[in-house]
């Protein structure tokens, strides 16, 4: 996962929320809840690099942190809201 | 953040509804003894084109996803393929439910080449006989040539959208089945006392054991079969909850916008006690959902009430609103399905002619039968 490369799903739309932010595929029609900010700044800058790691480095993520981000992306890619 | 904090944060409100439902008009061709809008006749006051592509914009600002569009029947509105379009044009996905009756094999085809567009055709039997003793007379033959349609026209994974009632539980076997053949998905939804199943509730709500089946079914069979969430107060039957947020999202994350642009706090409240306000007035749709006092009220920690004893709440937080209020029952009572019993007895207890009336009627007069006599 580390080395991987993700992005946002195209026809995905992140909604800003008190909780963090909804996450809408209008491909699939699935509704996510990503349940905190952390998550939401990471998602939006997987665009602007190259693989995970260097996502989790740019926005400061404590390592320890790291296996739950891993957990969370994972997620969010089999439901296609990464690709 | 677990589960149980974000539904508390959810339960606080958003800035936007997530699941909006948008009543287009009170018009339709059928007469429902279940509709939760006493739907039958236009409403003179029924909003324009350009009123209704004002809210449009503005769900557009306030980046609501999709809408559920319902009616009435919504496919009456001359204008119904041109707020379709311009909802998705504005980035708003939208889903439909209608009884199929205007879905010819053209408009088919039109709906067909259209993106982020969902349908859901109303059916309550799996046969002609239990669907229109519901529905209405041919309201069955309608929807099954509706949903022919739709597979002719290559529309894709449409909904078969179900009302579960005392007379239709037995086929969700039959339903799910039928769905399959299509190539639809299913979706089964709770019945409730509103409009005018305020009349026909008595007759309809599924019993006690039924209550069990319709648990069991969706534990089993629940994979892949819609709910929109609505039967949470069944979830007090067994350790396993069933799939979904679990508490009512009147005016916190759910609401209604009616013809004539009220906005109630669900579409199972349209009563004066549940309006929030209208999309005409000054502020529009925003202002409505960020500041009035209804919804503010509904965000505000709701008591347990003679709930508050029972082991089960945390399971059904004590069930649905607008079941509880059109039953006559009181908002910190049980649901009168309560799985524990004790919304019989709640039911009982409130006599029927405390029960609010629902408000709104545009059902259709009854036909009274003339005899043209010769002299």
């Amino acid at each position: 996962m580390l080395d991987a490369t993700l992005a946002l799903h195209p026809q995905v739309a992140l909604r800003p929320e008190p909780f963090g932010a909804l996450a809408y595929h209008y491909g699939n029609r699935k509704l996510i809840f990503l349940k905190h900010p952390d998550v939401v700044r990471v998602v939006r800058s997987l665009d602007g690099t190259a693989t995970v790691a260097e996502t989790l480095a740019a926005c400061e993520i404590d390592q320890a942190r790291w296996p739950s981000f891993e957990q969370a992306l994972t997620n969010l890619q089999t439901s296609e809201m990464l690709q | 953040m677990s589960k149980t904090q974000l539904v508390e944060q959810l339960k606080g409100g958003l800035d936007a509804p997530i699941c909006l439902t948008w009543e287009l008009t009170y018009a339709c061709n059928l007469e429902c003894v279940h509709c939760l809008s006493s739907s039958g006749r236009r409403d003179p006051r029924e909003l324009t084109t350009d009123e209704a592509k004002a809210v449009l914009d503005e769900l557009h600002d306030l980046q609501v996803f999709y809408i559920n569009i319902g009616g009435g029947e919504p496919m009456i509105r001359r204008d119904f393929f041109e707020l379709l379009e311009y909802s998705i044009g504005r980035g708003i996905g939208v889903k439909f439910s209608t009884n199929g009756a205007f879905i010819d094999a053209a408009k088919a085809k039109r709906l067909a080449s259209m993106e982020y567009l969902d349908i859901q055709i109303s059916l309550d039997g799996t046969d002609a006989v239990t669907n229109d003793a519901v529905r209405g007379e041919g309201s069955y033959d309608t929807a099954i040539a509706a949903m022919q349609h739709l597979q002719d026209a290559g529309f894709g994974e449409f909904k078969i959208s179900v009302v579960v009632t005392r007379h239709n539980v037995d086929q969700l076997d039959e339903f799910k089945a039928l769905a399959a053949e299509c190539g639809a998905q299913l979706r089964i939804t709770r019945l409730r006392p509103s409009g005018r199943g305020a009349d026909s509730w008595h007759d309809l709500h599924p019993t006690q054991a039924q209550q069990r089946q319709i648990y069991d079914w969706l534990v089993l069979n629940g994979e892949n079969v819609l709910t929109g969430d609505s039967f949470f107060h069944l979830n007090a039957l067994g350790e396993e909850p069933l799939p979904g947020l679990n508490m009512c999202g009147a005016g916190r994350v759910v609401c209604l916008i009616d013809p004539i642009g009220d906005v109630y706090a669900c579409p199972f409240v349209i009563h004066d006690e549940f309006k929030a306000g209208s999309v005409r007035d000054q502020g529009g749709f925003s202002h409505v959902w960020k500041q009035s006092d209804l919804f503010t009220e509904l965000r505000e920690p709701q008591s347990a009430g003679a709930c508050a004893s029972c082991g089960s709440f945390d399971a059904c937080q004590g069930g649905c609103m607008a079941a509880k209020f059109f039953t006559g029952i009181p908002l910190d009572g049980p649901d009168p399905e309560c799985v524990g019993g004790y919304g019989e007895t709640a039911t009982l207890a409130a006599s029927s002619n405390q029960a609010p009336k629902p408000m709104m009627d545009h059902s259709k007069p009854s036909r009274v039968a003339v005899t043209i006599g010769r002299r």
